[in-house]
């Protein structure tokens, strides 16, 4: 994203680049600072009443599961057998399981490896898709046989193949890197490669059309090397998709892997996910139906939130709606 | 349009190869033991026997090769004689199950009508619920409509039907009571009473698999509808001084039908796959739960054949979805 404060920025005559609430446009017009187009982005951002809402709780939800340990200091492991499977009380707020150990606690821990597998694999799949993408539009060698690959990965049956991958894959991968290590490796990766399609289509799309601009055009008649346009011209101009992509790439993630271990191929229940926490708990739905709500109500708002968070930047990273 | 959907046809079968070689490979490749699930007390020597007799020491491809035939040859045969009742199954081996020693498509058969009701129902009530919410929602755009419609739609697409799932069952099974948290399909609708109870019990999965799919379905509905309303024909319909209601239900629907009929039939394939989920949370002995049996069990022919069925599902409704986008849609030529 630093590429792209060197970027010439566009005259800003039109109102539509005023920020929303600012001063009337006329005062602005007579003088405007040069400002780099990211606080455009911000200002339509922030006039995404759903996008707002959406980023505050993601950032709680940091908050909570990174910082909330140090505050809320139970052991998730530690088993007070006298609590067990008692509801919300003073010493547990949000209850204890059928061995007695925090809820609470383990909701932090256990949304602490949700959130990094959505992250890590988000991140993968993305550097996988824009790669693939950035390739197949700019070297028109590639393009047949990279496209004709998504093309394949589409058409494979995924939850089946991942529930597949790791069952059969879950005891080497446990004895290479530990049991929690193993499985964290094996599901990061295995969500990277199956989602990375939808970003390697766009992308190329994008940079199809960008190729065939004159910018492009005047950087290679002064002998731009292939390395220097692509980091240089054509990513920064396809980070909005990739940007996009990425939020959806988090929801997708986190829903992937609590499914996983909802289905009992996913984390061990020593390490605990929402996933796991939800799986656990229908067991004991009919003595304490409380338990189910409080890891769904984890994945649910997480996923809304970074859905609507993906609302907002698509509606601010596009040009035409910004300043509307 | 002819020569189009005979050459997409064509070009699906290199595709269809390409999924069942990864299948077959990932499978094959990984260190599970056909006998692992097998008594210890079994001697080594019967336990290579056995192995032996899986064919699971040939070299890799020829497996691949005996596997394949069986599966696109010696299987659809069974299907069609088990259907029609000619004798055309061809004499020979056939794709057995490890765990339960009967041919894995026999099995599927047998779990292919719960599947298929429960998903197929829900899509339907999906459709149902999608389409009306789409219209209004476009036609009445930013009223309060839209807004609780498009917050709905976000919320469905948001949570997962595990949670939904469970949350149903916590709310109307265990504190309600109306409905049963168990799927039972032995249940077998003869009468008023009997249709009753299998309604009961029918209401949770397809209403939990139905609002995930219909907050898809209407997102799509109503930015087609909006792209639509604005196009100048339906100024031209409205000068012609047709009613509003033919105009939005006859004019605008039928176009903007065209992209959310080639979703829907894009999405049918991923409804099969999110079934496994809703079988899993409500105890349906449909497809989803064979797979998760044989992935848990080890039992390596079944998995391949429910994935590859699953492949040929996605690669069919995906060309069936191109060719619709052509017959509907007049403007768009293939050739």
């Amino acid at each position: 994203m630093t590429d792209s404060a060197d970027r010439p920025n566009q005259p800003m005559q039109t109102a539509g680049a005023t920020p929303a609430g600012a001063a009337p446009v006329m005062e602005l017009e007579a003088y405007r600072p040069p400002r780099n187009q990211w606080w455009d982005v911000w200002d339509q951002f922030k006039s995404h009443k759903g996008a707002m809402v959406g980023l505050g709780f993601f950032v709680f939800a940091l908050l909570f599961v990174y910082v909330g340990p140090l505050i809320w200091t139970i052991d998730p492991t530690y088993i007070d057998i006298r609590a067990r499977n008692s509801g919300p009380s003073m010493a547990h707020p949000m209850g204890a399981d059928q061995l007695g150990r925090d809820t609470l606690a383990r909701m932090m821990t256990g949304g602490r490896t949700s959130i990094a597998v959505g992250l890590t694999a988000m991140l993968l799949s993305l550097v996988l898709g824009t790669l693939i993408g950035v390739l197949a539009g700019y070297f028109k060698k590639l393009d047949g046989p990279l496209m004709r690959t998504t093309d394949l990965f589409l058409a494979l049956p995924l939850l089946p193949l991942l529930l597949v991958i790791i069952m059969l894959f879950r005891d080497q991968l446990r004895a290479a890197f530990g049991p929690e290590g193993g499985i964290f490796v094996l599901i990061v990766v295995v969500i990277g490669i199956t989602s990375w399609m939808q970003t390697a289509r766009v992308v190329r799309g994008d940079v199809l059309a960008l190729k065939e601009r004159e910018f492009v055009l005047a950087a290679r008649s002064i002998g731009t090397p292939s390395s220097r346009m692509i980091l240089r011209h054509i990513l920064p101009n396809v980070m909005s998709p990739i940007m996009v992509s990425a939020t959806l790439g988090i929801a997708n993630a986190i829903i992937t892997e609590s499914a996983l271990s909802f289905l009992g191929l996913g984390f061990p229940s020593d390490f605990p996910t929402w996933g796991r926490l939800l799986f656990d708990a229908t067991d004991w739905l009919q003595q304490n139906p409380e338990r189910v709500i409080w890891p769904g109500l984890a994945i649910s708002l997480t996923v809304l939130s970074v859905n609507y968070i993906g609302d907002g930047l698509r509606d601010a990273l596009d040009p035409r709606i910004r300043g509307r | 349009m002819l020569t189009y959907t005979i050459r997409r046809l064509i070009l699906a079968v290199p595709t269809l190869l390409f999924i069942s070689l990864v299948i077959f490979l990932i499978v094959k490749l990984s260190p599970s033991d056909p006998t692992a699930g097998l008594p210890l007390t079994i001697p080594p020597e019967v336990r290579e026997q056995i192995r032996q007799s899986l064919g699971v020491n040939d070299p890799v491809f020829v497996q691949y090769f005996k596997w394949l035939k069986l599966m696109v040859w010696n299987e659809p045969l069974h299907l069609i004689e088990s259907w029609t009742g000619w004798q055309v199954g061809p004499e020979g081996p056939r794709i057995i199950s490890y765990q339960t020693r009967s041919p894995v498509m026999d099995l599927i058969m047998q779990r292919m009508p719960q599947t298929l009701w429960v998903v197929g129902t829900s899509y339907i009530v999906g459709i149902l619920i999608a389409v009306p919410i789409g219209v209004i929602s476009a036609y009445r755009q930013y009223s309060i409509f839209d807004q609780v419609g498009t917050f709905i739609s976000m919320l469905g697409f948001s949570v997962p039907t595990f949670f939904t799932g469970v949350l149903f069952i916590v709310i109307f099974a265990v504190q309600l009571g109306w409905f049963p948290s168990v799927y039972d399909t032995t249940h077998v609708v003869t009468d008023w009473d009997s249709f009753v109870v299998q309604l009961k019990q029918i209401i949770m999965p397809v209403m939990v698999l139905g609002l995930y799919n219909a907050s898809q379905i209407s997102r799509f509905m109503r930015a087609s509808m909006l792209d639509n309303l604005n196009q100048d024909y339906v100024r031209t319909a409205r000068a012609k001084g047709l009613t509003e209601k033919v105009v939005v239900l006859v004019h605008v629907l039928r176009n903007s039908m065209i992209p959310v009929v080639t979703v829907i039939a894009l999405n049918v394939p991923s409804v099969f796959g999110g079934a496994i989920i809703t079988e899993q949370v409500f105890k349906v002995n449909g497809i989803g739960q064979l797979l998760i049996i044989a992935i848990q069990g080890g039992d390596i022919p079944v998995v391949q054949t429910v994935s590859f069925i699953f492949a040929i599902l996605i690669v069919l409704f995906n060309l069936l979805a191109d060719v619709l986008y052509g017959v509907l849609d007049p403007r768009i030529r293939y050739d």
